[in-house]
C-alpha cells in the first residue's frame, strides 16, 4: 500500500502510462494523506474538487495516450502567494483573507497545462516575511521530523515556504512551488530534508507571484529528488512576456548526465571561508566537511575561496527588503480588494484602519522602516548605498565564477544552507522576526542579491534525528552543472526523505 | 492690410478680459514655466493591454494590472516609447540611450498601486527646445524660444468621483495607466500670451506627429503653470502653481490673472506663498487649492519590475524586436509647423502673418493647399483672403470651430472658381459659405440657381440700375460731378441694393463713371 510514494516523478508517470496505477487513485490518496497529516498544518487550503477533476482529466489523457507532459497526473502543492484563478490566495494574511485572484500565476498556469494535479495552497509567513512559517494567520507549520508534535515541543519547518516543504517532506505531494527571496525555499527545504531549488533570477516568471522583493523574488521548487526537481524546472522555466524581467533567451531544457557518467574531474568546488560563521553548529560543519571531502575523493577540485562582502550582505538585504516591501504593500488600501475596515469616515481613516487591521506586526514594522529609509533625506545613505554594496556582493560571485585564471575560478560553491538543524519552536519564537531572519538567511540571501541559482540538498540526519542540508551555488544560468553535482552528492549520501518514521506513523 | 488680417485671429484666441490685462508695469518682471502632460495616442495603456477609448463605460478598460491586482507586472508598451521618442526628436531633445522607471509613492483612492510609475532619475529625453510665434493683440508678432528640460514617460492615475449627496466617493480606473508624456519646460516665459502660444505650437507639433490628440476638453493635454514675480535685478520670487487649466484660452487668462494677483498682493504689502492654485474658468480667477499634502515626500524608488529602457542611438541603425532605433524613428518625423510656415512664405509668397494663421488653423492650411493645387490661376492672396476673411469670419460669427465647418476643400474651391470667373460676386460667395454649411452635400451650381446668386454682368441691365441709382440719389450724383469721387460709393451701394447685391461691381463702377461724365 502507498508504494507509489517511493516513486520518483518519472516512475510515477511511467506507472500511469502502464496502467499500473491511476492519477485518480494517487490524487485520492494524496488528499487523504493531507487530511491525516493536518496536524503539520502544511496546507492552508485543500482544493479537492479541482484536484479530482484534474486527476480524472489526466487519467483520461493516459487512456487516450495523449498526455500533456512528463508531469501529467502528478500531485503538486502551491504556496499561498501564487495566484490561482478562482482559488483563495491569501499570503497567509488577514489583508488578503478573502482574496480570490482572477488569474493564474505563470508558474501555476504552466504546471496546470502540463497536467499536474493541484492539491491545495500551502502555509507561509505573512507575505513571505519570515524564516519559520510561524507568522501565519492559519497558525504555524510543524516540521514532520519533530519527535514531539505537542505543545511547543515541535521543530519549525523553516520558512517562509514551510508549508510547501512540509507537504513534500511528508510525502503528500511529489513537488511543490515556493518562493525564494532570501532563502524562503532553501531554508525550509533544509530543515525538512527535501531538495529546494532557487533558480537564476529571471529564469522562471514571477507573474502572479505576490511580491516581497521584486528584484530578488524567484519561484522555488521543492521535490524529494534532484531528478524530480529537473522535471519541474523544465516545465516552469523560460521567458514570459508578462514578466519583463524574465531572461528573453529561449530556455533550453536541462538534461542531466546519467549518474554513472558524471565526471567530477572537470568540476572545481569552492568553499567560501566567510560562510564558516558564528553560530554554525558542529554537526553542520562536520556535514560540510564530509561532503567537501566526498567531492574531492570523487575527483573534483576543492578549494577555499573568499567572498569578502558576505558579512555585509544580510544588512544590505534587510534594507532593500524593507524598502521594496514598503512600496509593494502600498497597494493594500482596502479600495480595490483585500481587507477593508469599517471606519470610512475619511479615505485616510479607511486606509489607516484597513492597513492596521490587515497586516501583522512584522509587515507593519518593515513598511514603516522601508518608508523611513526611502525618505528623500535618507535615500542616498541607505537605499543607494545598499545598491552599491549589492553590486559588490554580486561582483564577489562574478570573481570566483568568471574572472581570473582557470586555477583561481570555481564552478560550484558549497556552503551550509542553514547554520544548524531545525530549531525548536519555543527557541525560535523567543527571538524577534528581525533576529530570526538575520540568522536564518545568512547563508542563503547572498544568492538572491546576486541573482545566481542555488539548491539545498539534504545530506544526513543530526543526532536529534533532523535533516542537515547543504547549499550549492553556481554562476547565473548554470543550473545544469549545479544540479548535476547535486545529484552526484544525492546519490553518494543516499538520504531518503521518506525514511522518516513519522511520515508513516501519522498516516496509520 | 495687416489689421484686416489679424482681426479674426484676435477674436478667436486672444480675447483677453480687459479687467485681467496687466498694465505695463516696468517695475515687476514675471516668470512663467510650464509643465505639460500629454496623453500619448495609443490603442493600449502604457503598461497593460487595456483600451484607451475616451468615454468608455466606467471601469470597463481596466486590466488586472491597472487595478493593482497583486502579482501582476507592468509590460512597457513599445508604441508609447516610439511616440515619446518621436516627440522628443521633433522638439530637438537628446534622447537618452538608457532611461529608467521609478515609483513615486502617495496614497490616493484613484492611485491603485499606491505609487505612480514615472521617470525621475533618467528620463527618456532631455535638453530640447521649442520656438514659436507669439501673437498678442496690438503687438507685432515675435518669436520666442523656450528650453524643454525633460520629456518623461509616466502612467496616469484613475479618477475619483465624489457624490456629495450620498457622501461617498467612487473610483473610475479607465484612466489609470494611460500613457502620458510629461514635458517640463524651463521658466523662460513672461506672459500668459507667450504661454498660450507655446502650448498652441506644441499642440500643432503633437498633432502632426499623431502622438497626442491634444484634446484639452478630454484631458488629453493638461497644462500646469508655475508663476512668480520679482523686481529687475532681484532674485526670483516665490512661485505658485496653477492647475486645472482647461483650454488654450484659459492658459493666457489664468497666467495673466495670477501675475496680476501677485503684483497686487505684494503691492498691498502681502507675501506670496508657495501654493497650488486652481483656475476657476467661470469666475475667471485662480483660487487656492486645499492643501491636502503637507510637504509630500514621494519616496522615489527604482521600479524593479521594468529593466532599464535601452534605445539604439547609432546613426543609420534599424529597429529590431528588442531595440528601438532612434535614427529609424527620426525618418518618420513629418514636416513641422515652422517649416511649413517658411515654405508658405517662400513657395507661395505669403506674408508671414498669413502663414502663421494658416498653420495655426490646420484645416485652413489643408484648404489652402488643396485649393491652390487645383486653381493654379487664382492668386494665392485671393485664396487666403477668402479663407481668412470670409470663411473664418463666418465661422466666428456663428461660433463654430472652423474644423467643424461643413465646407470641404472642394466646396471652397468651387466657390472661389465661380468668384474668380465672375460668375458670382463676393457677396454671393459669402452667402454660398452659409448655404453650403447649412446644406452640406448640395451641388454649388444648384445653390446658385436656387438662390439666384448669379452675378449680373449684362451691360444694359446694369446701365438701367445705374440710371435708377442716379435718379434715386441726385445729391450723390451732384457731389460726384463736383469732384467728390467718394460719392460714387454711395451710388454703387444703391446699385447693389437695387440689384439685390448681384450686380458686378466692377462693371457698375465703370458704368456709373461713364453715365456721370456724360
Amino acid at each position: 500500500m502507498r508504494r507509489h510514494l517511493q516513486l520518483g516523478i518519472k516512475q510515477l508517470t511511467a506507472s500511469y502510462a502502464d496502467g499500473h496505477i491511476s492519477p485518480r487513485l494517487v490524487a485520492d490518496t494524496a488528499l487523504d494523506d493531507a487530511v491525516k497529516l493536518k496536524t503539520l498544518n502544511a496546507f492552508v487550503r485543500l482544493t479537492p474538487e479541482l484536484a479530482l477533476h484534474q486527476a480524472n482529466e489526466s487519467a483520461h489523457r493516459y487512456k487516450e495516450g495523449q498526455i500533456h507532459s512528463n508531469l501529467d497526473g502528478v500531485p503538486i502543492a502551491i504556496k499561498d502567494n501564487f495566484s490561482t484563478a478562482g482559488v483563495l490566495t491569501t499570503c497567509a494574511s488577514r489583508m488578503l483573507e478573502d482574496f480570490v485572484p482572477p488569474y493564474d500565476a505563470t508558474v501555476y498556469a504552466r504546471l496546470r497545462e502540463a497536467g499536474t494535479v493541484l492539491l491545495g495552497k500551502t502555509n507561509m509567513d505573512q507575505f513571505a516575511m519570515g524564516a519559520g512559517t510561524v507568522d501565519s494567520i492559519y497558525g504555524p507549520t510543524k516540521n514532520v521530523w519533530s519527535d514531539d508534535l505537542s505543545k511547543d515541543n515541535w521543530r519549525i519547518a523553516g520558512g517562509s515556504s514551510g508549508g510547501s516543504a512540509s507537504a513534500v517532506a511528508a510525502g503528500i505531494c511529489y513537488a511543490a512551488i515556493g518562493s525564494d527571496t532570501g532563502g524562503s525555499t532553501r531554508n525550509p527545504a533544509s530543515y525538512c530534508g527535501v531538495v529546494g531549488l532557487k533558480p537564476t533570477y529571471g529564469l522562471v516568471s514571477r507573474y502572479g507571484l505576490i511580491p516581497l522583493v521584486n528584484s530578488m523574488d524567484v519561484p522555488g521548487i521543492f521535490t524529494r529528488s534532484i531528478a524530480d526537481c529537473v522535471e519541474v524546472l523544465n516545465t516552469v522555466a523560460g521567458p514570459d512576456v508578462k514578466d519583463s524581467t524574465t531572461i528573453r533567451r529561449p530556455f533550453k531544457r536541462l538534461q542531466l548526465p546519467k549518474l554513472e557518467e558524471i565526471d567530477l574531474r572537470s568540476v572545481r568546488i569552492g568553499i567560501p571561508k566567510e560562510y564558516h560563521c558564528e553560530g554554525l553548529s558542529t554537526e553542520m560543519l562536520e556535514t560540510w566537511t564530509k561532503v567537501a571531502d566526498l567531492l574531492e575523493s570523487g575527483g573534483a577540485t576543492v578549494r577555499q575561496v573568499s567572498l569578502p562582502n558576505t558579512a555585509a550582505s544580510i544588512f544590505v538585504y534587510t534594507i532593500l527588503n524593507q524598502c521594496e516591501v514598503a512600496s509593494n504593500m502600498a497597494r493594500y488600501d482596502g479600495i480595490e480588494y483585500g481587507h477593508r475596515a469599517t471606519d470610512d469616515r475619511s479615505t485616510e481613516q479607511l486606509y489607516a484602519h484597513s492597513r492596521a487591521e490587515g497586516f501583522n506586526h512584522v509587515v507593519k514594522t518593515r513598511i514603516l522602516t522601508g518608508n523611513f529609509l526611502l525618505l528623500r533625506k535618507n535615500y542616498d545613505h541607505y537605499f543607494e548605498k545598499a545598491l552599491r554594496v549589492r553590486r559588490l556582493i554580486a561582483q564577489d560571485f562574478a570573481k570566483v565564477f568568471e574572472a581570473g585564471s582557470v586555477e583561481e575560478n570555481v564552478d560550484i560553491l558549497l556552503t551550509p544552507t542553514t547554520l544548524s538543524d531545525a530549531p525548536l519552536y519555543k527557541d525560535f519564537a523567543a527571538q524577534s522576526n528581525r533576529d530570526q531572519c538575520a540568522v536564518q538567511d545568512f547563508c542563503t540571501q547572498p544568492a538572491n542579491m546576486a541573482g545566481i541559482p542555488a539548491v539545498s540538498i539534504p545530506v544526513r540526519l543530526s543526532k536529534a534525528g533532523l535533516p542537515l542540508s547543504l547549499q550549492l551555488m553556481s554562476n547565473t544560468l548554470n543550473e545544469e552543472l549545479l544540479l548535476t553535482v547535486a545529484s552526484w552528492i544525492e546519490n553518494q549520501v543516499g538520504f531518503d526523505c521518506l525514511q522518516n518514521k513519522h511520515v508513516y506513523e501519522a498516516r496509520s | 492690410m495687416r489689421k484686416y488680417f489679424l482681426a479674426p485671429l484676435q477674436v478667436r484666441q486672444l480675447a483677453t478680459q480687459p479687467k485681467l490685462a496687466v498694465k505695463p508695469n516696468h517695475q515687476w518682471k514675471s516668470v512663467v514655466g510650464l509643465e505639460v502632460h500629454a496623453q500619448i495616442s495609443s490603442t493600449s495603456k502604457l503598461f497593460s493591454g487595456s483600451g484607451t477609448t475616451f468615454g468608455a463605460p466606467l471601469n470597463s478598460a481596466v486590466s488586472f494590472f491597472d487595478a493593482s491586482i497583486p502579482g501582476t507586472l507592468p509590460v512597457l508598451n513599445r508604441k508609447c516609447v516610439e511616440s515619446g521618442i518621436k516627440t522628443a526628436l521633433a522638439l530637438g531633445c537628446q534622447v537618452n540611450e538608457v532611461s529608467m522607471f521609478d515609483r513615486k509613492h502617495y496614497f490616493y483612492a484613484d492611485l491603485p498601486n499606491g505609487y505612480q510609475i514615472t521617470q525621475q532619475r533618467a528620463a527618456l529625453a532631455n535638453n530640447g527646445k521649442i520656438s514659436f510665434p507669439v501673437i498678442t493683440p496690438g503687438t507685432k508678432v515675435y518669436y520666442k524660444s523656450v528650453k524643454l528640460l525633460q520629456l518623461q514617460l509616466e502612467q496616469d492615475s484613475g479618477k475619483s468621483l465624489h457624490d456629495d449627496e450620498l457622501k461617498r466617493s467612487l473610483v473610475d480606473l479607465n484612466r489609470a495607466g494611460l500613457p502620458l508624456m510629461e514635458l517640463v519646460f524651463a521658466p523662460d516665459l513672461e506672459t500668459g500670451e507667450e504661454a498660450a502660444s507655446l502650448v498652441k505650437e506644441l499642440m500643432l507639433i503633437l498633432r502632426r506627429l499623431h502622438t497626442c490628440s491634444c484634446k484639452m476638453e478630454e484631458g488629453a493635454l493638461r497644462v500646469d503653470a508655475n508663476i512668480s514675480i520679482h523686481k529687475t535685478g532681484e532674485p526670483l520670487g516665490v512661485r505658485t502653481e496653477v492647475k486645472n487649466i482647461g483650454s488654450v484660452r484659459s492658459i493666457s487668462q489664468a497666467i495673466s490673472y495670477e501675475i496680476n494677483r501677485q503684483i497686487k498682493q505684494v503691492a498691498a504689502g502681502g507675501i506670496i506663498t508657495n501654493e497650488t492654485r486652481s483656475w476657476d474658468a467661470d469666475g475667471r480667477r485662480t483660487v487656492a487649492m486645499r492643501d491636502k499634502e503637507v510637504l509630500q515626500d514621494y519616496r522615489f524608488m527604482p521600479e524593479p519590475n521594468l529593466p532599464p529602457l535601452h534605445v539604439n542611438l547609432k546613426p543609420g541603425s534599424q529597429s529590431t524586436e528588442d531595440l528601438i532605433s532612434v535614427a529609424a524613428l527620426s525618418e518618420e518625423i513629418p514636416e513641422l509647423p515652422e517649416h511649413t510656415r517658411q515654405r508658405l512664405v517662400e513657395h507661395y509668397k505669403l506674408n508671414s502673418e498669413t502663414a502663421i494663421i494658416l498653420v495655426n488653423e490646420p484645416i485652413l492650411l489643408e484648404h489652402f493647399l488643396n485649393i491652390t493645387k487645383s486653381l493654379m490661376d487664382v492668386p494665392t492672396k485671393v485664396v487666403t483672403n477668402f479663407l481668412i476673411n470670409d470663411l473664418l469670419t463666418y465661422c466666428n460669427k456663428i461660433n463654430v470651430d472652423v474644423e467643424d465647418c461643413a465646407l470641404s476643400s472642394t466646396d471652397l474651391k468651387d466657390v472661389l472658381k465661380s468668384l474668380h470667373s465672375e460668375e458670382i460676386n463676393l457677396q454671393a460667395a459669402r452667402q454660398l459659405i452659409e448655404l453650403l454649411h447649412n446644406n452640406p452635400k448640395t451641388d454649388i451650381n444648384t445653390l446658385i440657381e436656387q438662390h439666384n446668386l448669379q452675378q449680373i454682368s449684362d451691360l444694359n441691365t446694369i446701365e438701367s440700375y445705374c440710371q435708377q441709382a442716379i435718379n434715386n440719389q441726385p445729391t450723390a450724383a451732384q457731389q460726384y460731378r463736383k469732384g467728390k469721387t467718394k460719392a460714387l460709393f454711395a451710388l454703387a451701394g444703391e446699385v447693389a441694393k437695387l440689384s439685390a447685391q448681384k450686380a458686378n461691381m466692377k462693371i457698375v463702377v465703370q458704368c456709373l463713371e461713364k453715365l456721370l461724365k456724360d
